[in-house]
């Protein structure tokens, strides 16, 4: 039996767990997968993250993928950090650098079993703000400049790659080596507010094509989440495990302890459980019914006819999923254009998913009357009640600079 | 995935490790961290951040076996390798060593 076979029957812990710390955000970027902006205010407490953190130490989860949200806008987050990598659990965290000052990127650089991943969608600040949001694409920059001069060593450039930056691959790569850091391209999926820009970013097919030709060509040292094994079906097989992981070797634990079953899968229909039920999140890893399904025998429809199911697998469950596609059948991206030929099939009536959550910011981004930013400070603390869902409630302490609401 | 990290990156390998030499001591890195899984184990390197796989029960019994042998041929027969087997394994775990996974260990007598 190849490795992979047994990973598809799930393993007894996860090998990628990405743990979103809050809802929390500076940013409103268009294709936030967990529609982000403002804090749940059921989110874990600093005693109950930690013990999520004592049980990954005891499951061998030998590193989180902590993203949010803003993971660093939690005022505890570099307690939780330290706790983390003091049992065990290697952190890498994805962040817009809001935070990353000098002071903290010497701190990054001289700590150990740490990693950063610094998000940017555009090699220029026109392609990346209108995407992430004004002022965001000097903000990364500032934390790459920050964390370069630190010493921080080789950090991450996370891309999202869309129509409007595939032709900009190269151009990231000059950046990443400018700051000594490992390029990272990944799939842009339609989840959360990725549904709502997705026929506007989504790669064209022939977009596809190109990035593939460039993954085959130059990206041997690019990191890529094994996002893109759709485009398998071009012909050779793309480096990695060529295997949807949700369930099996991946899931989400999100703000509120929620275990999806994908971060880009934030629905009732991929939720497997809660950290805070009795089992914990081992419990929920080792014993929920969505993810014995998930590792049970799949159904790959009319795909499992077409010569190239092998190197494909039919694609990404979360992207049929947000797009009103049947699980068992074509991912939207196919690159033969089934998937463009099923979408058109659906009927007007079809009700496509929305995401199960929304935190998104309750105003809009735009360029305001004045120009000028909106002098908010946001509270660090968490509300006090359930109907406090603002950030602005509650009298916590204030964070001086730096969070402005766009 | 992370997968695919492991045999990427460039590391140092650590000196001595070239010349594996099974009927030497030997004994799991430090920095590495050993999860038993159906097919095997799973192996990560805190120190390179590197995720590997032990790809048979066998092999993590030898490995974990190494440091209550006086050399690698004792480890084997430990855990009960087949003979016709033990070219195979012997291959898989001077990559191990190279890797940085196994390494020397130092004799107290």
């Amino acid at each position: 039996m190849k490795l992979v076979e047994h990973f598809v029957e799930g393993l007894n812990s996860p090998i990628c767990l990405t743990w979103e710390l809050t809802y929390a955000c500076n940013l409103s970027c268009v294709h936030c997968l967990s529609s982000s902006g403002r804090r749940d205010p059921n989110e874990l407490s600093t005693e109950e993250c930690k013990a999520v953190i004592d049980e990954l130490q005891r499951m061998q989860v030998f590193y989180v993928n902590i993203g949010g949200g803003e993971p660093t806008v939690r005022s505890d987050f570099w307690e939780l950090l330290d706790y983390a990598i003091a049992h065990d659990v290697g952190v890498k965290f994805s962040t817009n650098g809001v935070k990353l000052d000098k002071a903290r990127a010497a701190q990054l650089a001289r700590t150990d079993y740490v990693d950063v991943q610094i998000s940017l969608d555009g090699a220029t600040a026109e392609v990346n703000d209108h995407v992430r949001g004004p002022g965001s694409y000097d903000t990364a920059i500032r934390a790459m400049e920050n964390l370069y001069e630190a010493g921080f060593g080789e950090f991450k450039i996370s891309v999202v790659v869309t129509r409007q930056n595939v032709d900009q691959l190269d151009d990231f790569k000059a950046i990443a080596d400018r700051y000594g850091a490992q390029l990272r391209i990944t799939r842009f999926r339609p989840s959360g507010r990725g549904a709502d820009s997705w026929d506007e970013l989504h790669p064209t097919r022939e977009q596809q094509r190109q990035l593939y030709d460039w993954l085959v060509a130059r990206g041997e040292d690019v990191l890529t989440g094994d996002s893109f094994f759709h485009l398998s079906a071009f012909g050779e097989e793309l480096p990695g495990l060529n295997l949807c992981g949700a369930g099996r070797v991946v899931c989400l634990i999100d703000p509120v302890g929620d275990v999806y079953a994908c971060p880009f899968a934030i629905h009732d229909q991929f939720l497997a459980g809660n950290v805070r039920s009795e089992g914990g999140f081992q419990g929920v890893w080792q014993d929920s019914e969505l993810f014995a399904e998930l590792r049970g025998p799949q159904s790959g429809g009319a795909c499992t006819k077409c010569s190239h199911y092998d190197a494909c697998q039919g694609g990404c469950m979360a992207a049929k999923f947000f797009t009103g596609l049947p699980l068992d059948g074509p991912d939207p991206e196919c690159v033969l254009g089934n998937g463009e030929i099923a979408l058109a099939k659906l009927e007007m009536d079809t009700v496509i998913p929305k995401p199960s959550l929304d935190h998104s910011h309750k105003t809009t981004r735009g360029p305001r009357k004045d120009g000028g930013p909106v002098p908010l400070t946001l509270s660090v603390r968490r509300p006090d009640k359930a109907c406090d869902t603002d950030p602005l409630a509650g009298e916590g302490r204030r964070l001086p600079a730096g969070i402005r609401a766009h | 995935m992370p997968t695919t990290a492991a045999g990427a990156g460039p590391q140092a390998a650590p000196a001595g490790v070239d010349d594996f030499d099974a009927d030497g001591p030997y004994r799991i890195s430090g920095s590495v961290s050993v999860r038993p899984e159906s097919f095997g184990a799973l192996v990560y390197d805190f120190h390179t951040r590197r995720l590997s796989f032990l790809k048979t029960r066998a092999l993590v019994r030898v490995v974990e076996a190494l440091a209550d042998h006086p050399d690698v041929h004792g480890a084997l027969e430990a855990a009960e390798v087949p003979a016709h087997q033990r070219e195979q394994y012997l291959k898989a775990l001077a990559g191990l060593a190279k890797a940085g996974t196994i390494q020397p260990r130092e004799t107290t007598t």
